[in-house]
């Protein structure tokens, strides 16, 4: 392998994980001063802004091993639609509390599990964002599982929307474990996490949470991918929009 | 009295029976007199209790009222990091109110029937936060201007007679000139930017300078419960000083900005060492009030909104609670 093959694969790897931290960050930002409760709009809020911190790291450093003087401002917002490298999970819309509570338990296992990997990771960078982001992380975990139980178990319009925020979302899930070139290419140097081990530890997981929840799992669903290629649902782009205005209409500003 | 009770109504009777000249109420104005906080348990005059419920409640529901003009730009913020700052900043205001709801639930009220009044109309918010926030300035302009005079007014409460107030603000204050500061860096970085930075610039503080002085409450002579608040120590210093003061610290800002305060009449006055400023538009401020401001119907129907979507995870998570608590019996 190349100097070259590995440098590009290591920023596209930094852009995959920065870019799930942003869109599930930007997205969390949304309930800002809309939530159910005052605690959960906070709880929220945090969670929205530990993701975009995280995107932060990441970008910055998949724009310092790019070497082209983009950094992680410049990633997050002068890149369009087909240069996003998110899983399509994390650009789902919030829907009610349920489905981004779903969601965010979802997605908050599995970045547990690739986080407590990343962290021996022998690129020291992303090690040392993983040893940061996983203790966020961890109360995410806490934080969602407690809540798919609470509204599952709860009355049963709670349980009714959190058995349709899993039926929504379920799909979405397969993409997570999905590998190509670029895991494999890293796996081999020691840098990058093995999906494919993860798979497991996280069915697991979920499961035990789903079943306290009384909650059962969609059968036969076909999985969705295609977001780490930049193949998105049609949700992202006008969150990108919106997220990229000021950048887009007055190109090169300090604000 | 429990939480969820309404004050007691008996109270109010026995005062109005025994007056203002009663033991109690001598005791009462003495301690205040010496500077002795007043605590929940303590002895309170029902006008007294019902001043600071009225007040407290208003500054709670004004840190959730404004959570929306400036969560109006936390998708559109133009970087990670003023994304993060403004995150965090909103983040703040949610917990302020939920310190000041929680300080007032120890005067006999919950934060559902506070909440219930705001949504009624029958609590207020302050009136500021029913101007809209139409570009980044405005994030600029409201840390600076309105968090400015937040501040302002909020200082002397650190000293308030009422305990829990007192040392809500405390912890309060020591955020709001964290959200002071990074207002005026938005400022600076747009009124020294390009020239479409300087316009949204300007016209920020054209739209938000004459509100924020509507933010220290009427003129003293008009102000209807201020004298008494005076005497109970709640407030600390009166409208017309605390406005003056802001003018005087502010207007040098905006010079060092480049920025035109849009006050024609706008002077220093060097025999009263302050400045002299035009007349306040008082009728808008009344307008704005009773519910006629730009924003009133938009802010209040977010908030009632957000409560109404909430209902069913905030039932769930009480019959939740029932079940644990039933199984465990």
């Amino acid at each position: 392998m190349t100097n070259k093959n590995k440098q590009m694969a290591l920023v596209e790897y930094a852009q995959r994980l920065g870019d799930n931290s942003l869109i599930l960050g930007q997205r969390l930002g949304e309930w800002c001063g809309h939530g159910p409760q005052l605690e959960l709009d906070i709880a929220l809020t945090n969670f929205s802004l530990d993701m975009i911190g995280q995107a932060n790291l990441y970008l910055g450093y998949a724009g310092e091993v790019e070497g082209k003087s983009r950094d992680a401002d410049a990633m997050a917002y002068l890149r369009d639609e087909l240069e996003f490298r998110n899983c399509l999970l994390v650009e789902q819309p919030n829907g009610d509390f349920g489905q981004t509570i779903m969601r965010h338990f979802l997605f908050s296992t599995f970045q547990h599990l690739h986080l407590e990997a990343l962290q021996s990771s022998k690129d020291e960078t992303l090690a040392g964002i993983a040893g940061k982001a996983i203790k966020e992380v961890a109360y995410h975990v806490k934080f969602s599982a407690d809540w798919v139980r609470r509204l599952g178990g709860g009355t049963p319009e709670s349980h009714q929307r959190m058995q349709t925020a899993l039926d929504n979302l379920w799909r979405f899930t397969g993409e997570l474990f999905e590998t190509d070139g670029v895991d494999a290419l890293l796996l081999a140097e020691g840098i990058a996490v093995d999906l494919s081990a993860l798979q497991d530890p996280w069915n697991t997981a979920v499961q035990t949470v789903l079943k306290d929840a009384g909650l059962r799992l969609p059968k036969g669903q076909v999985v969705v991918s295609g977001g780490r290629k930049g193949n998105h649902s049609e949700h992202l782009g006008p969150m990108l929009a919106e997220m990229q205005f000021l950048q887009r209409a007055y190109p090169g500003l300090d604000w | 009295m429990t939480k969820s009770g309404k004050p007691k109504s008996t109270t109010a009777m026995t005062e109005s029976i025994t007056g203002k000249d009663s033991p109690e109420a001598k005791a009462f104005q003495k301690k205040i007199d010496a500077d002795i906080t007043i605590e929940p348990k303590d002895w309170m005059p029902e006008a007294y209790r019902h001043t600071l419920i009225r007040q407290m409640s208003q500054h709670a529901h004004s840190e959730i009222v404004g959570m929306l003009p400036e969560g109006n730009w936390i998708g559109r913020a133009p970087s990670l990091r003023r994304k993060m700052i403004l995150l965090a900043k909103v983040q703040d205001e949610a917990g302020h109110g939920l310190y000041l709801y929680s300080a007032t639930e120890t005067l006999g009220i919950s934060r559902d029937q506070m909440i219930e009044q705001l949504h009624s109309g029958s609590a207020k918010y302050s009136s500021i936060f029913n101007y809209p926030t139409l570009t980044w300035a405005d994030m600029g302009a409201i840390g600076w201007l309105v968090d400015g005079a937040a501040i302002m007014n909020q200082v002397p409460l650190c000293r308030t007679s009422f305990g829990p107030y007192a040392r809500a603000m405390v912890r309060i204050c020591k955020e709001e000139s964290f959200h002071q500061r990074q207002g005026y860096e938005i400022m600076i970085a747009m009124a020294h930017g390009s020239p479409a930075q300087k316009v949204m610039a300007q016209s920020a503080i054209d739209r938000w300078w004459w509100p924020s002085l509507m933010m220290f409450g009427p003129p003293d002579a008009d102000s209807p419960h201020s004298a008494q608040s005076l005497k109970w120590k709640i407030k600390r210093t009166s409208n017309d000083t605390l406005r003056q003061k802001f003018i005087d610290v502010t207007v040098p800002q905006a010079e060092f900005l480049g920025l035109e305060v849009p006050d024609p009449d706008l002077k220093w006055n060097k025999k009263r060492d302050h400045y002299d400023f035009g007349e306040i538009d008082w009728d808008e401020f009344y307008q704005v009030i009773s519910g006629n401001g730009p924003c009133n119907k938009e802010r209040l129907d977010a908030r009632i909104k957000a409560w109404e979507d909430g209902k069913w995870v905030r039932d769930a998570a009480l019959a939740y609670e029932q079940k644990k608590q039933a199984a465990a019996a």
